[in-house]
This record gives C-alpha cells, structure tokens and sequence, in this order.
C-alpha cells in the first residue's frame, strides 16, 4: 500500500508495471517517492523576519547497467510523466542486457518515530520560544548586538518500488534549533553559533533547559572570541576536543572511504585496505542506527537497512561506505549509506554517524603533554579534496597552549592537514567520546544531506595552523 | 515587452485572488520552472544522464504588517487551496513587523531592452557525449593524465514568472548550458586533480571542448609533486577563479542586511576609502548575454546599474525592500543579491606583478571557508605555484594564507586581465605581504 501515491492520480499498480518494464534488462534501479513538508521560523534583529512552510512532492525514477546511471525525475506524479522519465532512461540504456538484482535486505527495526514534528507543536507557541530566547539572550548579557534564532522542522515520507513490485519505506522527522549572537564590546565585534537537534519532535529539544543551554553555549564562545589574539603561524600539537571536532574525521578520512571514489580510484584510500592509515588505537565507525540522531536512518535511500559500519580497527583500514552500486561494481554489499538529498538527486555512498570510539587518556593529560601548540574546542565548517587527501576546518573556539597550560583564547584559524598522514599523528586518543549536538549538514556533488560526528579528545602531533603571527 | 508562459501566469492571478478571498491584505507570487539535462561521462563512456523537470511555486501572503510564506511543487488546485489556507492562518497569528512590505509601486520594472538570455538551442544526449568526449581525449593525451573524476554537460531552460496584488506581473525565460572536466595527474606517487569548467546563456559561447580538456589537463599537471613551504610573510597573486572571491565577500558585507544588522567589516564604511584610487567595483544587470544578467529582482524591482566603488570608495549597498525600509534608502533592486559584479580592469599586465619582487606566491585554489565576514579575518587553506624572478618554478600545497579583508582590500593591486566567464568576475589580484603557514 503506497501512502505517497494515495492522494495522487497515479496508482501503484500501474506505476509498479511501468518501472518493471523500464528496469527489465537492467542490472539495478528503482522508483523513489517522496512527500516532505518541511518549515522554517527565523527570528532576526528583535522581530520574527521569516516564517515558511514547503511542501514539496515528486519521484525519481532510476536505472542502472554496468556502471552507467540514468536518472529521471519530476515534481508531476503522474503516468504520463513517470512514461515519459522511462521512456527517457530506455533511450539511453538502450543497448542494455543486465540481469536485475532482486536481492535487498529487510529490517524490522526503526531508529526514531514516525511523527510529524512540524504538527506537533502549534505555531504560535513555536514563535513564543524563539522571542522567549531573545529576550533570555539579551538579557543575559549587555554587550549583546544581534540575535538571531532558527527553528526547522522536517518530515520526509519516503518509498523505494522496486523492479519486482516490491515497496519499502520509511518516515523522517527531522528538527533543528541554532542561536547566533553577536557581540560587541570596546567597539570589537565577535560572533558565535551553537544549535542542537535530531529526529524526535520539537519539545524534545525545546524544554526551558535545552534551549537555555543553547543560548548559553553560543553566549559563551562569542564571549571568549571577544579577548581572542591573533592565531599563530605555523606547524605546532593540536589537542582537540570531544564531540562536533570530529569534524576532522568526517573530512580527513570520512569522504576518503565513500565507495564511489575508491571505485573509481580516485581517493587517496583506494588500494589501502588492510593497510595500516592510523596510530594503534584509533577505530572509527560509521553508525546508522544511533536512535533519534541527526545521521540515523533505518533504511538508506535505496532501502537497504543501515548498520554500524567499522571503517578502520585499531589503526587499520576494513571497509568503505557502499551503495548498491558501488558494491556491486566492487563485489562487495552495500552498507546502507546509500544516500540522497531528495528526489531531485541521485543515489550516492554518503555518511551517516561517523565517530571515532574511546581510548584510554584524559584530555588533561594530552595537554600537559604539549610544550607548544592549540587547544581546539569547536569548530566551522571543514572541506577535503578527496584526491590529494588535504583537507581544513577553520576553528570557532581555540587557545593557545604553552608549556602544558592553556593559555587565552586565539582568533579563528583555518587548519591545514593531509588525511592519509593526519590520523598516523594521533598520538593520544582521549576516553572522553562525545556525540555532536545534532547539527551537521555534509555536501558533496551540489548535494546536502544531514549527517552526525563523534569522537574523544585527541592529541595530534603536527597540523598547520593557518593564523598571522609567525 | 518580455513574453511568459500564460498558464503559469494564471496560476499567479489564481492564487492572488483566492488569497486576497482568505484574508490576505497583499500578496507576492512567484513560480519558477525548469528542466535540465545533464549527461556525465568518464573514462571514455556514459557514467550518469540526469533528466529533471522541477517547479516551485511560493507565495507571500500580508495580512497589514504580518506575514508568512509557503512553498511547494504541488501546483494541484486542492493543494494550492490548502496551502493558502495555512499560509493566510499563519500570517494572522504571526508578530507584526512595521518594515514587512511589498515594494513601492514606482520601483517596478516596467520594460527593458532584450537581454538575449535565452537560446532555444536542444542537444541531444549524443551530442553533450561527444562534447565530453572531445574534452577527455584532450585531456588523456597528456602522459601525466591517468584517470578522470568525470566530465558532465548540463543544459537547463527556466522559465520565471512573479505576480503582486499591486498590480506587478511579469516574466522571462533563461538558459544555461555548463560544461565542466575533472582529470587526475599522477607521477611518482604523486596525485593530484584539477578541472576547468565554462557556464554561457548560449551554446555558441561555451569555451570550446578541446579547450576545457586541455585546461584542465594542465591544471592538474602543473600542481604534481607539490612543496610544503616554510612558514613566512609572502606577496600574493590570486589567480582570476580566486580572485573573484574578493568580490564575493565584499558582496555579502555590503547587503543590506548585513550593513543594518551591524554584522558586516564593512558597516559604516559608505563614502569612505575601502580599497586603493584606482579600483573600481560595478554590478550591472544588464549586460547582453551575462550570466548574472536578470529582468528584475526577486520582487519585481527593476535593478540600477551601480558603480558600488569608484577610486575605491564605497558608494552604495545592495538593498531590497525590507532592509531599504529599516535602512531609509529605496531599493535598488539587489533582493536575490548582486547581479553581473566586477572589478575594472587595473593598469598593470599580470607579468609585471609577477616580476614586482623576488619571490610571489601564485594562488590557484583555496579551500575552507574560514572568512569572517564580521570581522574580515580571513584565513584559508591554498595551494598554487612559487614564482621565483617572474617564473613559475614548482608547485604548493598544504598551506594556508591569512590576514584580514581590510588590510587585503586597501593593499590590493589589479592586473589588467578581466575577462567575462561567470556573473562574478575579476583580473588577477596582488596583495603583498600575507602571512603563509607552511612547515
């Protein structure tokens, strides 16, 4: 029974003939339905400056042979469109002779609710919090100059029809609140972010000491930033600490291991399987099933049910991240972070949850090790280039460290580092994991897709750190 | 007189009225529909062919000084009823904000002259293969060249068309065809990628095949075997995919929004010296063919050509109607942004800022995003080449660069090498004295 196609002119029946007939000599491929209602309430400079609601619907119709791809999709959910995106992907697979992959796992397993949490709170209480927030932040301290506060609810329905009639599916609540403030203080202006989310319903996040501690954090960070001092220059130690810092996981090593590049050989990683790309102690994970996480899935985008996927064991390289495609080109099964923005978008190996487990040092003890060097605590965004493995991340929250002490507080820097050598310079891995608070969005290829990091403090032995002073 | 699509025009009147019926004061509708076809090719074949077909429609419903705004690609008659519904219920519930408008009737765009943003040309499949093809077998008969992240070929047509209840409607059509080549170098362990990319209105435009694969072919070889420098202060050259960067974040502390809100290194900078006499900075929306060329602004403003700095003053703001209020300055038709922004050319040919010291570190990529645009820090990861007495003598990677953008803007030298390739553009750019973080 297709909740998507319910409403919709188009019935399952017909549907599921046309996408066997489009998939009939192919060696993969499905029909992707979605229906997503997503809303955005944004209060800026005292006032609420926007407030929207999208709903969006539509199909992506997909057909693969060898490793060639033909995508089709539209907003139209009817039969003359979904006739004319087979009739497009059948022109060009037309010299076609694939034998279809039936075979897809199944799980019984659900990692967070079906609830629509855009419903579930009433608006007008929604905007009460966001002006409860401002006047909790201005409040709080008077060197305050802007405030801005974001709600974002989402709930995605999606459905996989496969060539044999087969439907899967799966529903997405997805929410997110973010504070920005910005500072001002002997005519220096400083600003800061912090936010917290995941796929559980509003008030999950919203009670008075949740949002009170959003608010705080970001206070906390514009406020340090304030006093900051000019980064320096140079190669030094970089402790970082637990949580969103992993950040450099998810860049240095993380797109490194996605099947699509090593398929293609185009990753730093490709023939390093096996081989040692860390120090002893480091493990890291790509988890899917972390219940009510911003990363979490029970099914991936291609219906494959997610898992705990172990990238490198104690320093040595296990698996990559696989889509259906990718694992069959590469003989291997898919792991289920086969992933995609939305029916707009084609299938591709992403992240879910990646995380670097527990060691056995304090992150007191890492820095009292460090003669020279920084102390990151939170970060930016970051980026890599796959191929030559270099990869930044520009710190939001750092200090100095001198002589095992840390010392005050430095502007933000980027950091420079190579991900094939980086992790063999973990030379402390700290027994302090903590998850990030829900609010990563990872982009590859144009495609934005909500993903969670995680990791102990570390203590690596040599990182560029981009600041001015030499 | 711009023609549009009848049918999407009724769909704006339709959903004006039946808003006004519910409640709405004033209402702003927009829809946008485009298709587009994209093939990629690797490796001497078809990887992917993408075919879309997307429309959105949204709607801004005032009730007085409340608002509120829904989107959706359901432009079924029961959906867009319900939706207005919502919207108009939302809105009567939601906080009064005394600058919420729509534009001011006299800041319309009435008629311009033909831009030429359209060109109806279709290639098949076939035909965006053998363009690829034509750019990869440039590309791989460099020995160096040993693999390819894929070439793609894109093609979209988009049809706009936005409606007030003050009376504003009208609409345009664009396209936009993009070509774009990523190879990878190899040579003794070493491996590197780089790509060229080429965006046009029109077909006929596109850099031609054998150019994008031989570019991007010898971008990538020239970065093989790279160098961690020692850390020190260096001048810079930005090559001209860097510099136009400059031009961007100078974009964004200019906005209206963030001049008002105080969030901006430029705040309080207009009429005041930003960079050296002899730079100047337009955005012109109306150039022939531009890339950033457009009919009016997201509200149906018609957009004012600016000299944004002339003899590096900062003349104007980008401004939409909202912040215009806050601001007491009218629109100048910027809500959607800058349109075609560019440097003027500077005087000096880019062989002479390469001869202009002993040492230069030449910047073809940066990565990160470390730009605070609060307070111009800037601080990114950059790769590129030394040049050493005017030659390029070996590549750079794994460092960084820092300063701040108002130091960088007012030490900014031009080259005289502008060229028109995107709907932000500049020549190539020397800033001397740059903190670089290597070994």
């Amino acid at each position: 029974m297709s909740k998507i196609l319910k409403n919709s002119e188009l019935n399952i029946s017909t549907a599921s003939s046309i996408v066997s007939n489009t998939l009939n000599k192919c060696d993969d491929g499905e029909l992707y339905l979605e229906d997503s209602k997503s809303e955005s309430i944004i209060l800026d400079d005292n006032k609420i400056k926007s407030s929207s609601y999208k709903s969006d619907l539509g199909y992506g119709l997909r057909a693969i042979t060898g490793d060639v791809v033909a995508y089709s999709h539209s907003s139209d959910l009817s039969k003359k469109s979904l006739n004319e995106s087979s009739k497009n992907l059948k022109s060009t697979l037309s010299s076609s002779n694939g034998t279809y992959n039936f075979e897809i796992k199944k799980t019984n397993k659900k990692y967070y609710s079906e609830q629509d949490p855009i419903e579930s709170k009433n608006f007008k209480s929604k905007i009460e919090i966001l002006n409860q927030v401002n006047d909790y932040v201005r409040n709080k301290n008077n060197s305050v100059r802007q405030v801005t506060a974001t709600l974002l609810g989402e709930h995605r329905s999606i459905e996989i029809l496969r060539g044999d009639g087969e439907l899967l599916s799966d529903d997405r609540p997805l929410v997110r609140f973010n504070v920005s403030v910005m500072l001002e203080k002997n005519g220096r202006k400083e600003s800061a972010v912090y936010g917290i989310g995941g796929r559980q319903n509003y008030d999950a996040y919203l009670d008075e000491k949740n949002w009170k501690s959003v608010c705080d954090e970001a206070l906390r960070i514009a406020n340090v930033n304030l006093n900051s001092k000019p980064a320096p220059a140079g190669e030094m130690q970089v402790v970082l600490g637990p949580g969103w810092p992993a950040i450099l996981i998810h860049e240095a090593i993380g797109h490194g291991l996605e099947g699509d590049f090593n398929r293609k050989k185009t990753s730093a990683f490709h023939d390093l399987v096996g081989r040692k790309v860390a120090s002893e102690g480091v493990t890291i994970i790509d988890d899917g099933t972390l219940e009510n996480k911003r990363g979490s899935l029970t099914i991936d985008d291609e219906g494959t049910p997610t898992e705990k996927t172990v990238l490198i064991e104690n320093g040595i390289l296990k698996n990559f991240m696989q889509d259906r495609l990718n694992a069959r080109l590469m003989n291997t099964r898919s792991t289920g972070n086969g992933r995609r923005e939305s029916y707009k978008h084609v299938v591709m190996p992403r992240m879910r949850n990646t995380i670097m487990l527990n060691g056995n040092h304090s992150q007191e003890e890492m820095i009292k090790s460090v003669k020279k060097g920084i102390f990151a605590v939170s970060f930016g965004g970051g980026q890599v280039d796959i191929t030559s493995g270099k990869f930044v991340f520009n710190c939001t929250e750092a200090y100095e460290i001198i002589n095992g002490k840390v010392c005050s507080p430095i502007k933000g820097a980027t950091l420079i580092g190579d991900g094939p050598s980086a992790l063999k310079e973990v030379s402390m891995v700290g027994n302090d994991m903590m998850l990030d608070p829900g609010i990563g969005t990872c982009g590859k290829a144009g495609q934005g897709v909500p993903v969670g990091v995680g990791q102990p403090s570390l203590l690596i032995n040599k990182m560029t750190v981009g600041g001015t002073q030499l | 007189m711009l023609e549009y699509n009848n049918k999407l025009s009724e769909i704006v009147d339709h959903c004006i009225s039946n808003a006004k019926k519910k409640g709405a004061t004033e209402v702003e509708v927009g829809i946008v529909r485009s298709t587009a076809e994209t093939v990629s090719y690797r490796n001497k074949k078809l990887d992917e062919s993408d075919r879309s077909e997307n429309i959105g429609l949204s709607l801004t419903a005032y009730i007085n000084k409340k608002k509120n705004s829904v989107l959706s690609s359901n432009l079924k008659t029961d959906n867009l009823e319900k939706l207005i519904e919502r919207c108009v219920e939302a809105a009567k519930i939601t906080p009064e904000d005394e600058f919420n408008s729509l534009p001011d009737e006299e800041l319309f765009f009435k008629n311009s002259d033909e831009l030429d943003l359209f060109d109806e040309t279709h290639l098949e499949n076939n035909q965006k293969i053998d363009y690829l093809k034509e750019a990869e077998e440039v590309a791989f008969k460099n020995k160096e060249i040993v693999n390819t992240n894929g070439s793609s070929f894109s093609e979209s047509k988009t049809e706009v068309v936005l409606g007030n209840s003050k009376g504003f409607k009208n609409g345009y059509k664009t396209s936009n065809f993009t070509a774009y080549c990523e190879v990878v170098s190899k040579n003794n362990g070493s491996m590197e990628r780089d790509y060229e990319y080429t965006s046009k209105r029109h077909f006929e435009d596109l850099l031609k095949p054998s150019e994008l694969g031989s570019n991007a072919a010898k971008f990538a070889i020239r970065k093989l075997k790279p160098q961690k420098i020692n850390s020190g202060k260096f001048d810079i050259i930005f090559d001209k995919r860097i510099s136009k960067s400059f031009l961007n974040y100078f974009s964004s502390a200019i906005t209206g929004s963030s001049v008002y809100r105080g969030t901006s290194f430029l705040k309080e900078k207009l009429n005041k010296k930003i960079f050296s006499d002899n730079i100047n900075i337009v955005d012109r929306a109306d150039i022939k063919r531009g890339n950033g060329s457009r009919y009016f602004d997201n509200e149906g403003v018609k957009i004012q050509n600016l000299s944004l700095v002339n003899k590096g003053v900062l003349n104007e703001y980008l401004i939409d109607t909202y912040y215009g209020k806050k601001l007491n300055i009218p629109s100048n038709g910027r809500s959607g942004g800058a349109t075609n922004l560019y440097f003027e050319n500077g005087k000096k040919d880019l062989k002479d800022l390469m001869n202009s010291s002993k040492k230069i570190f030449y910047v073809t990529e940066t990565i990160g995003h470390g730009t605070n645009i609060v307070t111009g820090d800037y601080s990114l990861g950059a790769g590129g080449m030394m040049i050493e007495n005017g030659e390029f003598v070996y590549p750079i990677s794994e460092v960084t660069i820092a300063g701040n953008l108002n130091e960088m803007f007012i030490k900014m030298v031009l080259a005289n090498d502008l060229q028109f390739n995107y709907s932000t553009n500049a020549p190539s750019v020397l800033i001397e004295n740059m903190t670089v973080a290597g070994k």
